[in-house]
């Protein structure tokens, strides 16, 4: 499945995932492939990926909103500092 | 035949001039490649807020949700102009054309609102600032400091703020002029209502609805997403303005250089005439001269 994360300086990170894991405002949860449609603002918190090779890329984002549809995910990010 | 020395003096204030506006040209092509770049950096993130919002939207537009942003019934009829413009000159006519526009509001749109005092601006910019304060206008602030660092953050601060005048029923109407920036040469001006947001459908019809599982739920996010959309607008109206101001004064350079080029080759040939003039001058008298002590 495909990801975007954009904020509104730049394009932080974009490409094939295996899963993402996001902070939502009722709770952290992971989004796989093929997960049902959902739209959901996000925490202060941390974004995790794993990227198709299994390896973990860590963001750490201030808020934003998440839109997961058809295995496509768009991560609008307030701001992010990668850590 | 102009003399030779003024000629001189004048090609050399010419040269200097072009020499300025060339660098001028340089700087602002620099600049404009920077302001361009986060323009289009930013339409990704604008595009598909807006798309997520259109979504919502469709989804919900059978649902009573009250929108705090939307039109209110009783209104006090007070109106804010944003006006945005540039902090130096020297960029064709791209201040111009925003406070030709401006005075045209005043007159026509907004006459009515000018006379009972009840229509404020708030330029960004220091030539709109100057401009209005010399039209007697109401001025709620000045943000003239914002392009020393066009950041979003800052623009936050400020989109935050019209939000907040708007939800304390300070004013019923937040218009933002500008100049949007199409490419180097064309600037599009532009008059956007920022608020109250429009309420039309703005989904296409027909689109699929997707049964999207909202979290934490509908109404917390279509208050949370307006706000941001909201921000995302303004950040996006001054970045289309700072973009279009570079382009506007690097055309406005570009044309200087070629003209004081034109003229230093006007010039150049004057000059060249005249020299040539006085040396047959020098020539005659001598030759002259000479036959006449022959005598």
């Amino acid at each position: 499945m495909k990801i975007e994360i954009i904020t509104p300086d730049s394009r932080i990170y974009s490409g094939e995932i295996r899963s993402v894991r996001v902070p939502g405002k009722k709770g952290s949860f992971q989004v796989l492939k093929d997960h049902a449609p959902i739209i959901s603002t996000l925490d202060k918190g941390p974004v995790i990926i794993a990227d198709e090779q299994g390896q973990v890329i860590k963001y750490e984002i201030t808020g934003g909103v998440i839109e997961v549809k058809k295995n496509r995910i768009i991560l609008l990010a307030d701001s992010v500092s990668e850590s | 035949m102009a003399n030779l020395k003024a000629i001189r003096v004048r090609l050399g204030s010419v040269k200097s001039t072009r020499q300025i506006t060339s660098a001028m040209k340089m700087v602002a092509a620099a600049k404009l490649r920077k302001a361009q770049d986060a323009i289009v950096q930013l339409r990704p993130y604008a595009d598909k807020l807006n798309e997520i919002l259109i979504g919502l939207n469709t989804a919900l537009r059978d649902t009573e949700i009250e929108n705090l942003f939307a039109e209110r019934k009783n209104s006090n009829g007070r109106v804010l102009l944003v006006v945005v413009t540039s902090n130096k000159g020297l960029c064709g006519g791209f201040n111009a054309n925003i406070l030709r526009d401006t005075r045209r509001l005043i007159a026509e749109k907004y006459s009515e609102q000018f006379r009972r005092g009840d229509l404020w601006f708030m330029p960004i910019g220091k030539k709109g600032y100057d401009a209005l304060r010399k039209l007697k206008c109401n001025i709620l602030e000045e943000h003239n400091n914002l392009y020393a660092g066009l950041t979003f953050d800052r623009t936050k601060q400020i989109a935050d703020k019209l939000m907040n005048l708007y939800l304390t029923k300070e004013y019923d109407r937040i218009e933002i002029v500008y100049n949007q920036f199409r490419n180097a040469a064309v600037q599009k001006l532009t008059e956007e209502v920022y608020l109250p947001v429009s309420t039309a459908p703005a989904g296409k019809a027909g689109s699929v609805v997707t049964d999207y599982i909202y979290e934490p739920d509908q109404v917390s996010i279509v208050s949370e997403l307006i706000p941001k959309s909201l921000r995302i607008q303004l950040y996006k109206a001054l970045l289309d303005s700072f973009a279009a101001e570079h382009g506007a004064r690097m055309t406005a350079m570009h044309q200087a250089t070629d003209n004081a080029t034109e003229l230093i080759k006007d010039l150049t040939l004057q000059y060249n005439n005249a020299r040539q003039a006085a040396i047959t001058n020098q020539l005659l008298e001598v030759v002259s001269g000479a036959e006449a002590l022959k005598g």
